[in-house]
This record gives structure tokens, C-alpha cells and sequence, in this order.
């Protein structure tokens, strides 16, 4: 079924309204309360977060696994950069913040992007040796170049920069609900638009063949190395986000563990999907809220339910992660997109499967009533 | 470093990397035949450290049948795991099963934070092994003089086992050519979970020597020694035993000489390992005992 252009416009302008809307009503705190407004806002990073990852394994078919250290690179550098200057005292109180970069204080726009582009000199930098690899190679060189970065970070020669394992604090926090959604969504479109151009095709054929692809005439160093470098830079930009959400960082926050989390996502959103993506990492952030429930005691009564203690959700979540690889492989999406037609034949074919079934149990029916 | 300092080193590093070289024989073994990193392989380490806490501080098992037991229960687990995730896999893609691989190790380490709790345990003290033992100078507890001993016997079994037994003949056959062996008429399950098996009881024994000199289990005490490992096999020349336990070797003593001799650097000690990762796929990506595959259209 194909809809008109002019009908799937006006459904997108709706859609996108309706969102922004809905944000609007979230921000002045009319419908909702802080407590979703931080997940929504949560979610719009991991949303980021993932498309980016997305970009690298989904698209580019690169199995990557460094995106925490990534995500580690903006975060330091938007809180290193954006703590204001008379706080900073508190925050380095074991070992005083270095004299150059003391009263560097810029905007948070700047320091975002700064963080984006230290990601993706970095990425650039170990893109030249890492990704000549194979891609069990390539996952454990990624794995250990991010845990270096976390480790450099956290170690005490860098404290008078990063604070050492101190971590940073005081961060300047977000003022609305916009300006993350607006950041996420912006950096979202870029990398949608630049999987739909001769790049993204590049991009697809490389994961697709890298034989042919090579024979094909396209330069694989070239399109591999740009895109880690421009998925380094947004999960740099999401890191430097997550940074001003939560207003403090860590450098444990960016274990491992993080880059498993966000291929929860892309795996359950759809490899080579960013409508999936950013479906999955609402789906997955706002899950993990919910089902904080698992996490406590839980009581029927006087009778207190076995299992339910801290720890059960997150083994929901690795079963959730090992069910869709054994038995639903393609995720939400698969590598397909959200579109009007699909939606509209989606419930087309719905509807007309309902009818067959009424038809067949009217004609079923009738010779049981004799 | 006077030579005493030195010589305790070498003990320790050699220790060390014995315990590593037993966990590396696993990963060789597995990328061998399967061609995958067995992610999950450092958490079933880490669960053997904590089925040894189990049967010894729980269930008060002397050493001498608490360490069957430990490598009964790693084995189960292991060839567990195996028929579970990635045995349903095996036509898929490779990225398919390397998620699963990933999936495995996420969920053992959620497991464990689940049912022993996040709080580090103590490792109890094995019979003997945890006796300081004094030569010269020189003083550790024994299980740091045995550990290089029982590898290298290992290593000597599980070579005979490769070059002399039908077994091993299989083995050899399914890490050259899968479709071929298969046609040939050799159980690929079988020996898949024979890798299995022989790969997490060395898991076990290496988890009981890394941990008796060690004071404490966590659910992630497994992510990094298992990280190392696979370096280590890497280094090794990946698909070859005696590769792996050289590689261990290498990474366990120049880890313990980095540190001692830079104690300033010892928050690098773990990123260390990754740089020697690079500068070999670099320049030598078959590793030093590897061979050469390319890569057929």
C-alpha cells in the first residue's frame, strides 16, 4: 500500500508537533514528573549513543565495542571545560586543577563539540592500525583501546585534568528538556542523511562484501576510518550529554559494561535500523526504570516473592539480549526503516487477516447451531 | 633491583602467567575450531572462583575433593553454555554469534552480581597450596612454585592429546577445513564439545592457581585476566597451544616486571596489554607460532 506524498507529509509534520508538544507539556512539568523527564532525556542520548554504534556495526558491518571509551573522551571534556570556574577548588581538592586550563571556561555548545572532535581525532588516530583488522580482532583491539582510555583517565598522573579516580562534579546542568532532544535528534538526522548518500551505500556494500566492494572501486580504509571517526565523534557528543544529564562523571561509568547495554539496543532495535535504534533505546531506557521493581524486596501480602532482589534486572536484560540473537535475530526492525506505507500495510494486512478470521468462524458457526 | 627483588619477580610473573597460559590454551582451542572469541571464557573463570568459594567455605570440601568438583561444575558449565548459544548458531553469521558470545558473558556477569551480590568474596584457603614456602631468599606461598609445574605438565598432555589420539587427529582436521571434516565423517558436535570441555576444566584449574595467591572474587574479577588471555593467545599465534602458553608467559611476566619496575605505571598495567596487542597485529598478525590464512573469495 503507498500513501501520496502530500498524505505521508502531513503525517510526519504531525508526528513530529505531537513530540514536540509533548516535550513542551513534559518541561513545564504538566504531564509527567522530573523523574520521567531525566528518562525521556536519558533515553534521547542513548538514543544517539546507539544510532552512532549503529553506524560503525549495523551499517558499516565493523564490530566495534569501543564506544564507551568514546563516550568517556566527551564526557571529560565537556565536564573538565564547562565546571564553573569557582567551583572548581571543591571539585580538584586533592590535587589542584592545572594552571592553563584553570580558568578555561566555555560555553556548553563549544565544549560539546570539542568532546565530539576529541573522540574523533582519537578514533581517527587508532582507526589506522585497528581497523585493517578482522572482526574478532577488531571487537577485542576496540574493547581494550576504550578500557586504556578509561584507565588514562583514571589514573593519578592526569588528576590535575580529569581529577583522577576522584571523577568530576558540579557540572552545569540542563536548563530544558530541548536542548538535549534538539542536540540528539540534530545529530541523528546528520547520520541518517549520510547513511542515505554515496557514502552510506559505500558504507552498506562494505558490510555487505568487503571483496567486492574493494573491486568495486570503493576505497575501504577511506569509508572504514570516516565511518568510526563520525561514529567516535557522536558518541563523544552523546558522552559530553550524559555528562551534563547526570552532572557528574566517573571514569567507572564507562566500563564495559556500557557498550553491552547499547548493543542491547541496536541488537534489539535492528542491526542496520535507525528508525530500530532509537525505538530500542526508548524501549530499553525506560524499561530499566520500570523494572526497578525487580530490584527490591517485594512483598504479596506478608509473603515476600523469592528472586526479587538487587540484580534481577539486569539478568532480564542479558536473557532479553540472548533470546533476540537465538530467536528473533532481525530485532524490532531488521534493517528496514519506520515508514507511513509500512505502518498503513502493516494494518492493512492486519485488518483484512481479522476479517478472514471473523469470516471463517461465521461460516464455522453456523452448523454447530443446528 | 637487586637480585633477589629480581628473582622474586620472575617467581611471581612466571606464576602469573601460567595461570594466564592455562586460561589462553581455552580461547586458542575454541577460536581454533569455531573461529569465535568465546567472550564468556574469563566468566567462566570467574565462576570457577566462585564454585571453589562454594564448595570449600559453604560446603566445607577438602581441597582434595573440592578441586574435582570445581572443574566437574566449570565443564558443566561450559559445555552448557556451548549447546545453548552457540550451537543454534552455527550457520548464521559470524557478528550473530559473537553477540551471543558477548550475551553469554553479560549474563554470567549479571548472574553473579545477582546471586553472590556485588561484594567481593574472599578466595578460602586451599589445603596446602596457600603455605609460604621459602628457597634462599625467595618466599610465596606454594601454589606460586606449582602453578608453572601443572601448566607445563598440562600443556604436555594436551599435546600428546592433539598430535597422538583420534581425538586430537579430529580436532586438528575441524580447525583446518570444517565443511571437509564433516564430509569426512568426524562429529563436528563431538569434538566441538570436547574443545569445550578440555577448555573450561583448564579454566577451572587456572581459576584455583589464579586466585589461591589473590585475596578476592567479584562478578567482573573475570573481564580483564580473561581479556589478557585472549591477548595472550593472540601474541601466541591464535589456533596453537604451545602459542598460547607462550603468550601467557610473556604477558604474565612482563605485567609483573612493569609494575614492579614502575610503580608509578601500575594503572597502566592492564592498558599495557592492549598496546602489545596493537604493535603485534601490526606487524605480526598470524603471532609468533601462527600460521599464515588468507583469505579465499
Amino acid at each position: 500500500m503507498v500513501l501520496k506524498k502530500s498524505t505521508k507529509l502531513i503525517l510526519t509534520t504531525v508526528l513530529v508537533a505531537l513530540s514536540l508538544v509533548l516535550l513542551f507539556l513534559l518541561d513545564e512539568g504538566i504531564i509527567g514528573s522530573s523523574y520521567t523527564v531525566r528518562i525521556v532525556r536519558l533515553s534521547f542520548i542513548y538514543a544517539l549513543i546507539g544510532v552512532s554504534m549503529n553506524l560503525v556495526n549495523g551499517f558499516t558491518g565493523l564490530f566495534s565495542l569501543g564506544q564507551a571509551g568514546f563516550m568517556a573522551i566527551g564526557a571529560y571534556t565537556v565536564g573538565v571545560l564547562t565546571i564553573p570556574v569557582e567551583l572548581r577548588p571543591n571539585v580538584y581538592y586533592l590535587k589542584p586543577m592545572a594552571g592553563w586550563l584553570v580558568n578555561v571556561d566555555v560555553p556548553f555548545g563549544v565544549a560539546l563539540l570539542i568532546g565530539g572532535l576529541f573522540a574523533a581525532i582519537f578514533a581517527a588516530l587508532i582507526g589506522a592500525p585497528v581497523l585493517r583488522l578482522k572482526s574478532d580482532y577488531l571487537a577485542i583491539a576496540t574493547l581494550g583501546f576504550s578500557e586504556i582510555i578509561r584507565a588514562v583517565i583514571a589514573n593519578d598522573q592526569l588528576a590535575s585534568i580529569t581529577n583522577g579516580s576522584l571523577g568530576l562534579k558540579s557540572i552545569p546542568a540542563f536548563d530544558n528538556i530541548f536542548v538535549p532532544a534538539l542536540i540528539c535528534a540534530g545529530g541523528i538526522g546528520i547520520m541518517a542523511l549520510m547513511i542515505n548518500s554515496t557514502y552510506g551505500r559505500a558504507f552498506k556494500a562494505i558490510r555487505e562484501d568487503e571483496i567486492a566492494a574493494e573491486a568495486m572501486g570503493i576505497n575501504l580504509f577511506k569509508h572504514k576510518e570516516l565511518s568510526f571517526a563520525v561514529s567516535a565523534f557522536f558518541a563523544g557528543i552523546g558522552g559530553g550529554l550524559l555528562a551534563v544529564h547526570l552532572t557528574a562523571v566517573d571514569s567507572n561509568q564507562f566500563k564495559i559494561m556500557v557498550t553491552y547495554e547499547i548493543l542491547l539496543i541496536i541488537v534489539l532495535g535492528g542491526m542496520g535500523s535507525i528508525t530500530g535504534t532509537c525505538i530500542a533505546a526508548f524501549a530499553i531506557t525506560a524499561g530499566k526504570e520500570w523494572l526497578r521493581f525487580f530490584d527490591a524486596d517485594f512483598f504479596i501480602g506478608t509473603w515476600q516473592v523469592p528472586f526479587f532482589r538487587p540484580g534481577l534486572r539486569m539478568v532480564i536484560f542479558s536473557l532479553l539480549l540472548m533470546a533476540i540473537v537465538l530467536f528473533y535475530r532481525k530485532g524490532l526492525m531488521g534493517t528496514k526503516e519506520f515508514s507511513w506505507d509500512g505502518i498503513f500495510t502493516f494494518f492493512y494486512k492486519l485488518k483484512n487477516k481479522v476479517m478472514k478470521i471473523g469470516k471463517k468462524q461465521q461460516k464455522g458457526g453456523v452448523p454447530n447451531e443446528q | 633491583m637487586d637480585l633477589t627483588t629480581f628473582l622474586q619477580n620472575c617467581v611471581t610473573g612466571i606464576s602469573l602467567g601460567s595461570a594466564y597460559a592455562l586460561i589462553a590454551i581455552g580461547y586458542t582451542m575454541v577460536y581454533g575450531i569455531l573461529r569465535l572469541i568465546n567472550f564468556a571464557h574469563g566468566d567462566i573463570f570467574m565462576m570457577a572462583g566462585y564454585f571453589t568459594i562454594f564448595a570449600i567455605s559453604n560446603f566445607f570440601m577438602p581441597w582434595y575433593i573440592a578441586i574435582p568438583f570445581v572443574i566437574l561444575a566449570t565443564v558443566i558449565l561450559g559445555v552448557a553454555i556451548e549447546k545453548a548459544a552457540y550451537k543454534p548458531l552455527r550457520e548464521s553469521p559470524r557478528m550473530s554469534i559473537m553477540i551471543s558470545a558477548i550475551g553469554v558473558s553479560f549474563l554470567l556477569e549479571n548472574l553473579a552480581t545477582y546471586l553472590f551480590t556485588g561484594l567481593p568474596r574472599s578466595f578460602p584457603k586451599l589445603g596446602f597450596l596457600q603455605n609460604v614456602y621459602q628457597i634462599g631468599e625467595i618466599s610465596a606461598p606454594i601454589v606460586t612454585f606449582i602453578t608453572p609445574v601443572i601448566t607445563i605438565v598440562l600443556l604436555f598432555v594436551l599435546i600428546y592429546l592433539v598430535n597422538h589420539t583420534k581425538m586430537g587427529m579430529a580436532m586438528r582436521a575441524v580447525s583446518k577445513d570444517y565443511e571437509a571434516s564433516r564430509l569426512m565423517g568426524i562429529e563436528i558436535n563431538t569434538i566441538i564439545t570436547t574443545t569445550f570441555v578440555i577448555g573450561s576444566a583448564l579454566a577451572a584449574i587456572g581459576a584455583i592457581l589464579y586466585f589461591s595467591p589473590r585475596p578476592l572474587v567479584y562478578p567482573f574479577s573475570g573481564v580483564m585476566p580473561g581479556l589478557k588471555c585472549f591477548v595472550a593467545a593472540v601474541i601466541g599465534g591464535i589456533g596453537s597451544i604451545p602459542g598460547a602458553v607462550i603468550g601467557g608467559f610473556a604477558i604474565g611476566i612482563a605485567e609483573t616486571f612493569l609494575v614492579a619496575s614502575f610503580p608509578s605505571m601500575t594503572g597502566y598495567s592492564d592498558a599495557f596489554t592492549f598496546v602489545l596487542l596493537i604493535i603485534m597485529l601490526v606487524f605480526r598478525p598470524t603471532g609468533l607460532l601462527g600460521e599464515n590464512i588468507t583469505e579465499k573469495v
